[in-house]
């Protein structure tokens, strides 16, 4: 399941999604709004996200069946905001269910990796000062 | 050929629009990087900037048609 939603994801609802009987281990990757810019020394007061949306999740089966390859997973569900979000609120989910713990950490931490470096998402960091689209620039 | 491009993130501020007609010469995504460059230098200063057809992240010699979904996709920032 992919969700891209402008409401608050609903944790509990992911992770239902991602259970399987045939799973001894389901793990689940949340990111959250940090509300410090270390390199700028700036306080984050909200983070704007905005997303290509079909081709976002797109994206994100292209990165599901490349993890599919290389674990076995027997379910998982992703979902991630498309709103302005506070510090400390969810700005993404991801669950995964393996036979063995040791996959589904693995699968977690490559499907994060991956969603991250090509998966046509953006989030625009508001801060007290300013704003800056994250990482456009170097 | 004339040709339809979506903008996101910062390429929407720097080309004043979500969808933004543009006239190019040619028909590569080669060509319409050039007038991208040309119309908007601010462009070039990004991290990346990546021409995405169809939904697919696409290669510059790929050859452009005017009904082609196109999308302008600078530095992501997901998760």
């Amino acid at each position: 399941m992919i969700e891209l939603t402008d409401k608050f994801i609903d944790v509990s609802k992911i992770i239902e999604a991602a259970k399987h009987p045939s799973a001894g281990g389901l793990n689940v990757f949340i990111g959250t709004v940090r509300d410090f810019h270390a390199k700028k020394n700036k306080r984050v007061v909200r983070l704007d996200y905005e997303a290509y949306e079909p081709m976002a999740v797109a994206e994100i089966q292209k990165i599901m069946n490349d993890a599919i390859a290389r674990w076995d997973i027997k379910a998982w569900a992703i979902s991630h905001s498309v709103a302005k979000l506070l510090p400390s609120e969810i700005a993404v989910v991801i669950a995964v269910s393996t036979a063995h713990r040791k996959a589904s950490f693995e699968a977690c931490q490559f499907i994060i990796d991956q969603l991250k470096a090509r998966v046509p998402i953006w989030k625009k960091e508001i801060f007290e000062d300013g704003e800056e689209w994250v990482s456009a620039h170097p | 050929m004339q040709i339809k491009v979506k903008t996101f993130g910062i390429a929407s501020e720097i080309m004043s629009g979500k969808e933004v007609v543009m006239e190019i010469s040619g028909n590569s995504v080669a060509d319409l990087r050039r007038e991208l460059s040309r119309k908007y230098p601010s462009l070039d200063k990004l991290n990346s900037l990546f021409i995405a057809v169809n939904r697919n992240y696409s290669e510059d010699e790929m050859e452009l048609k005017e009904t082609d979904e196109i999308a302008l996709i600078p530095p992501v920032s997901g998760g």
